[in-house]
């Protein structure tokens, strides 16, 4: 059956089942592999994308839950303010090994910035701990959050 | 132009690159540049000592090309290896760029390991030297290209940011201008290498070139590439090791809208559908019976009661001092003890795959492999085609830690995409990739040591059993009941030990394959040792750091990394209740290496590793932040199997399925991490697999430190750590 969806901003026409994953019919269906699959079952946060500005597992969100929601990815997350903020103090800190989490991650920490401007570490253990990287990168993740908040009062 | 990712040149299978090194001149003129490594050429025939291992290639523009032998896994090497050719070559890094090297063991094997494949923290060891004489020959060669055309002597002239300069009267020549006159020039056989004094590239902390796709959802992964029409597919294998399909019933998985096909297989079913949520679906529609085969019944604990035998029986002698028996008859107190490590998988975070064309005489495949050679031979054997024939893509790696050292996902795909038409992608669901790993190796060991009146070990004897990856993965390597990765950590150890014997006792374990793992023989055999001296101290009443310390005299560089964590970490200050310091220290993949970890044991018993603080000695440092980002990066795997890290086997299926059973540590149990480094001018050592074996011993030693319980077995077990 046919959904419209609107990724970053633009609108798709899928045809897929209702309960087909979000993250199948990006990397599969529209050929937009930023975002990762790791578990398929919620448990490690790589494919994380924004559903309305919220962090969200889309390998367990079906594509007939979306509705009018805006689907944001990895892709596009630069052009919001915390998220090009996220990306830069990523790149500062040298956060990325592997890197194969990272879009996730970035994901996650995009928006909880943009929730929350001032997360303290409790904060980002909050929001950072559903997102698994096997690279060990977290004292860093935790560093570049930080950095990226630090920026944020600055500017 | 830096590249924000790096994907594969077309493969030149059926160029030889040899024959254009005879010329210099590379396809599209310039300078090509090939450099042989010492393993071939102490190794092979003299008259072949000319056996080139990798290229740089300057293009008559300009463009610095090099071709990359080891591939980029999260360890930084498409950042440090460059470093290595540019710091000589005279670029800065912005003017490289970075090409995969295609599979062919004769021209880009590992000179340490003597095939082409990355892993056991070598690619830095293997090359530091070759690399900047590369870059130290091109360099002199481009110099003498540019005093020939001004009719000076070369020594007046000199190589700067990637042009040639004559300082008196200011001419200026780069290397794109230079690059096929270059080519024609014979390539000096002596080349002087910079002194570390005029390094202005290796120490720095350069960035990254491969964080900026990585960051944006660019990178190409492996599990990323979409040749035009591919289909996807998803597979089950047999739970059971070794069993085999009896039958199927696909009716329900052929109705899934997208399947578009069942491929049986003698020992799994995939499903091939047009993404990955119809191959999921189609494959839980499915109805397959399996013949469990001879493993049907088996369970870990079959395995442990093997190798517990085996270590009652004698072994291969790996390393032998003094007398051991004589040592151990005459003293005043004996220490004995057993030590277990369990199975691993590695569980990278990029799930198993690979994606493969099967056409009517070849075959071309998409993945992230740390050994492209092995893909294409063994893709080759069970495609039944010539290597030759089979086009092998290399794509960055979603982390390796060894399982891309293998290539079973390969060759699983290849078997797939003979049934189908047209590319299919196979991804493993996590399910498939935790329970078909192939594991880090149990190994269990039998380990005593006798003490004189003072305390110290007068006799150390060990002897333990295991499965060889290596005597698997390469052949040769495993000799006299012996190979180098299963004792490395068990012997040569730091310690002055006067009285000392080693046996290693190989045992495969029934139906489970083995397989490195970040660190392996050093991740079970540091774990040991350095709980047992741990034991020792404290039968000796004696501090653990102070009675390593004793024990050094002839090992300064050790004593120098100790002496530095344990200062670094407070050790010897005060701390609350069932919180703990322990240490460990190790020499290791050419690293000297210690860890204090201090640990908070909670009433229920679980463990959390609040701060690690390690020194290490890595010998000259390339980039002090790959440096970093290594051992914090180790110290997170270690931690993580420390804590947590367990395959058990039972009714032979892996137990273990997802990050739920198969947790790894997360961002809000991750230890604070303090790294620091002596600095060195000795040849670099190893860095991406020290941190995880020095931090599960130290783990270890800070719980006992904490609660007074000895875990000799690991992961730790809450049960037995109740308050
Ligand atoms: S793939 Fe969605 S949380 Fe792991
Ligand atoms: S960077 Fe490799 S999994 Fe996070």
């Amino acid at each position: 059956m046919a959904f419209t969806i609107n990724i970053n901003g633009t609108s798709h026409s899928v045809d897929v089942d209702g309960d087909t994953s979000l993250l199948w019919v990006l990397r599969d269906v529209l050929g937009m592999t930023g975002t990762k699959f790791g578990c398929g079952m919620a448990l490690c946060g790589a494919c994380t994308v924004h559903i309305d500005g919220a962090a969200t597992r889309s390998c367990i969100t079906s594509v007939d839950s979306l509705d009018k929601s805006m689907v944001t990815t990895i892709e596009a997350i630069g052009a919001s303010p915390a998220g090009a903020k996220i990306q830069k103090a990523w790149l500062d800190h040298e956060v990325v090994q592997c890197g194969y989490c990272q879009s996730g991650q970035i994901m996650s920490a995009s928006a909880l910035l943009a929730s929350n401007p001032r997360p303290t570490d409790a904060d980002i253990d909050d929001a950072m701990s559903g997102n698994i990287c096997r690279c060990g990168t977290y004292v860093r993740i935790r560093e570049a959050i930080k950095l990226a908040a630090q920026s944020s009062k600055e500017g | 132009m830096i590249p924000d990712h790096v994907d594969s040149p077309a493969p030149d299978t059926n160029l030889s690159r040899r024959s254009f090194l005879a010329t210099g001149v590379a396809v599209g003129g310039g300078l090509m540049l090939s450099l042989s490594l010492p393993f071939g050429a102490s190794d092979a025939a003299p008259s072949d000592g000319f056996t080139p291992n990798a290229f740089i290639r300057i293009g008559n523009d300009g463009q610095v090309v090099l071709t990359m032998p080891y591939v980029e896994m999260g360890q930084g090497t498409y950042t440090s290896i460059p470093m290595l050719i540019a710091e000589e070559l005279e670029v800065s890094l912005k003017q490289v760029r970075l090409e995969h090297a295609p599979p062919n063991e004769k021209l880009y094997a590992n000179p340490l390991l003597g095939v082409q494949a990355t892993g056991n923290s070598n690619a830095m060891r293997g090359a530091w030297k070759p690399m900047r004489e590369a870059g130290a020959t091109a360099r002199t060669m481009l110099v003498t290209a540019a005093a020939k055309r001004w009719g000076l002597d070369p020594s007046t002239c000199q190589a700067q940011d990637g042009a040639v300069i004559h300082a008196p009267s200011g001419r200026r020549l780069a290397y794109g201008e230079l690059a096929s006159e270059a080519a024609q020039l014979p390539v000096p056989s002596n080349v002087t290498l910079k002194s570390a004094a005029d390094f202005r590239l290796i120490g720095t902390r350069a960035k990254r070139l491969d964080a900026p796709g990585k960051v944006n959802g660019t990178a190409i992964y492996g599990i990323d590439v979409r040749p035009a029409g591919v289909k996807i597919a998803t597979l089950a294998q047999s739970p059971v090791f070794g069993g085999r399909v009896r039958s199927v019933d696909d009716t329900a998985a052929k109705a899934v809208n997208g399947v578009r096909q069942i491929v049986r297989l003698d020992d799994a079913v995939a499903v091939v559908a047009d993404h990955m949520g119809a191959a999921k679906k189609g494959l839980a529609a499915l109805k397959i019976e399996w013949d469990e085969g001879a493993h049907a019944g088996l369970g870990t604990d079959e395995v442990v009661r093997k190798l517990d035998q085996a270590t009652l029986g004698p072994g291969a002698v790996a390393q032998t001092v003094g007398d051991v028996d004589k040592a151990m008859a005459g003293a005043a107190t004996k220490v004995e003890a057993s030590y277990q490590v369990p199975f691993l998988a590695h569980a990278t975070m990029e799930p198993m795959n690979c994606t493969v064309h099967f056409r009517k005489d070849e075959c071309e495949i998409w993945i992230g492999s740390q050994a492209m050679a092995r893909v294409q031979n063994m893709a080759a054997k069970a495609a039944d085609l010539p290597p030759e024939k089979v086009i092998v893509h290399n794509h960055l790696l979603g982390g390796g830690f060894g399982r891309r050292l293998e290539a079973d996902g390969a060759v699983r795909a290849v078997q797939i995409a003979q049934h189908v038409d047209g590319p299919v992608k196979v991804v493993w669901t996590r399910e498939e990739d935790i329970q078909h790993d192939m594991y880090r190796p149990y190994w269990f060991d039998r380990i005593s040591a006798a003490l004189d009146a003072e305390g110290k070990p007068v006799a150390w004897k060990n002897r333990f059993a295991g499965s060889s990856v290596l005597a698997r993965w390469l052949p040769p390597a495993f000799n006299k009941g012996l190979d180098p990765d299963s004792t490395e950590g068990a012997i040569d150890l730091v310690y002055d030990l006067p009285n000392f014997h080693v046996e290693f006792v190989r045992v495969e374990p029934p139906g489970i394959p083995t397989a490195f793992w970040r660190s392996v023989g050093p991740s079970h055999n540091v774990f040991v040792t350095e709980s047992f001296i741990d034991e020792l101290a404290f039968a000796a009443k004696q501090d653990p750091v102070a009675y390593r310390r004793g024990l050094l005299d002839k090992a300064p560089r050790a004593k120098a990394v100790l002496d530095l964590a344990a200062e670094k970490a407070g050790w010897g200050q005060k701390l609350p209740e069932r919180v703990g310091r322990g240490v460990s220290l190790q020499n290791v993949f050419g690293s000297y290496m210690a860890q204090v970890a201090e640990v908070e044991v909670a009433k229920d018993g679980t463990v959390r590793v609040r701060r690690v603080v390690c020194a290490i000695d890595c010998g000259t440092v390339v980039n002090p932040d790959t440096v970093q980002a290594q051992i914090q990066s180790g110290i997170m795997f270690g931690a993580t199997a420390a804590l947590y890290g367990e395959i058990t086997v039972k009714n032979g299926r892996v137990e273990q399925a997802n990050f739920d059973t198969y947790q790894i540590i997360r961002i809000n149990e991750a230890p604070a991490v303090e790294v620091h480094v002596v600095s060195s001018t000795e040849p670099p050592g190893g860095l991406g697999e020290n941190g995880t074996s020095a931090i599960v011993p130290a783990v270890a030693n800070a719980i006992f430190a904490a609660t007074g319980k000895r875990l000799r077995k690991m992961p730790a077990d809450a049960n037995l750590l109740k308050a």
